[in-house]
């Protein structure tokens, strides 16, 4: 699928640019992009190592179980096929805690981790329907309290910049819903969704 | 505001904390686990540099405003600012990107606007979909497939079409 939407995508700007005389910009976007990957991955890699580290750490400590058996309650329902008090149930609830808190570079590498303990879990390599679930609570970026908004905001000289809070909240929330009716339609009653050109690039452990 | 400046610190401070109540051997333990996950961002990388050349080329052309101004006549008549359609194309794409056109938005129409704050919404609630699937899931080696961007961009669609609803619910 990604296949498809990067040739789509480069096969439209290339397209576009022809046409509105952007070319220029369009040639050195593709030019300089790369190193703008790398500059990006060196950020991550940063925020990876050290989220991993103090993972490790809370997971040695007891403290992930900790907060697993608090967040289990609202999360584990849609998790149902994970065992509740399981590595992967841990993950998650540490990677929505991140999310919920704002911490977004703490997320993503909290994400990936819940991503391979759930893959391990089921002993799969395919999209699950708990995949699924992980990434669109990923993508539908439920936050307590929108930083970057909120300051964007203020810049602008939002009366209130906060006041957006609750709206961003339960707009999120319509959001998550949408996806989860997406992804139960989707699967329907099976816990897998089997491509037959789905095929694994390289087994992790 | 104060709380959310701490959260990182705290998270931290207090994880560390724990683990020495619990006794464990802090360096040891935190270097076995960014190590790891080191190893996983190198994964990334190699998709990330596909992904973002074509991204980078597809925002660099200016088709996507393009495709706003062709659409803004229907999403006027359906109620949705239609100078945040740039925006809302923007967003499942590029982070960086989006928060430029957001940056504009709020400049131009002032954040307290109708406009601006269907905006401040749209990006509070909407990820960067793409980005966040190309991670995920190279970091695992695995193939993204059909069902997840069909979930994780409902989602989004969902978001677009609700915020101007949401904004005008409660303002």
């Amino acid at each position: 699928m990604l296949n498809y939407i990067v040739v789509l995508f480069i096969f439209l700007a290339i397209m576009y640019s022809l046409f509105s005389g952007n070319a220029s910009e369009v040639s050195s976007a593709a030019i300089n992009s790369s190193a703008d990957a790398v500059g990006l991955v060196i950020q991550l890699a940063g925020a990876m190592g050290l989220w991993g580290g103090i993972m490790a750490v809370a997971e040695k400590s007891g403290l992930t179980g900790k907060l697993n058996r608090l967040m289990g309650y609202i999360l584990h329902p849609f998790f149902k096929t994970l065992d509740k008090h399981g590595k992967a149930m841990e993950a998650v609830a540490m990677n929505v805690t991140a999310n919920l808190l704002g911490i977004g570079n703490a997320a993503t590498p909290l994400g990936i981790k819940a991503m391979r303990e759930i893959l391990k879990e089921e002993k799969t390599a395919y999209t699950t329907r708990c995949v699924a679930m992980l990434v669109l609570l990923n993508t539908a970026s439920i936050q307590l309290l929108p930083v970057t908004i909120g300051a964007l905001r203020s810049k602008y000289g939002a009366a209130t910049p906060f006041d957006c809070t609750l709206p961003i909240l339960a707009n999120s929330l319509i959001s998550l819903i949408f996806g989860m009716a997406a992804v139960y339609l989707l699967f329907g009653r099976k816990n897998v969704l089997k491509y037959p050109r789905a095929k694994i690039l390289q087994r992790s452990s | 505001m104060l709380i959310s400046d701490l959260a990182a610190p705290i998270v931290i401070l207090s994880v560390l904390l724990y683990g020495i109540y619990k006794k464990v051997d802090l360096f040891e333990v935190f270097v076995q686990g960014a190590y790891e996950n080191l190893k996983i961002a190198v994964n990334i990388l190699p998709a990330l540099l596909l992904l973002m050349t074509a991204v980078g080329m597809l925002s660099a052309s200016g088709a996507l405003e393009a495709f706003s101004q062709l659409i803004s006549p229907l999403l006027d008549k359906i109620g949705f600012p239609s100078q945040v359609a740039p925006l809302a194309l923007m967003r499942p794409v590029s982070g960086s990107g989006s928060l430029a056109v957001l940056d504009n938005i709020l400049s131009v129409y002032g954040a307290d606007s109708f406009t601006g704050r269907v905006a401040s919404v749209l990006m509070g609630s909407t990820e960067t979909t793409f980005y966040t699937i190309a991670v995920y899931y190279s970091a695992v080696r695995l193939k993204a497939e059909f069902p997840v961007f069909i979930s994780s961009l409902t989602a989004d669609f969902a978001g677009f079409v609700f915020s101007a609803l949401i904004v005008r619910l409660f303002y």
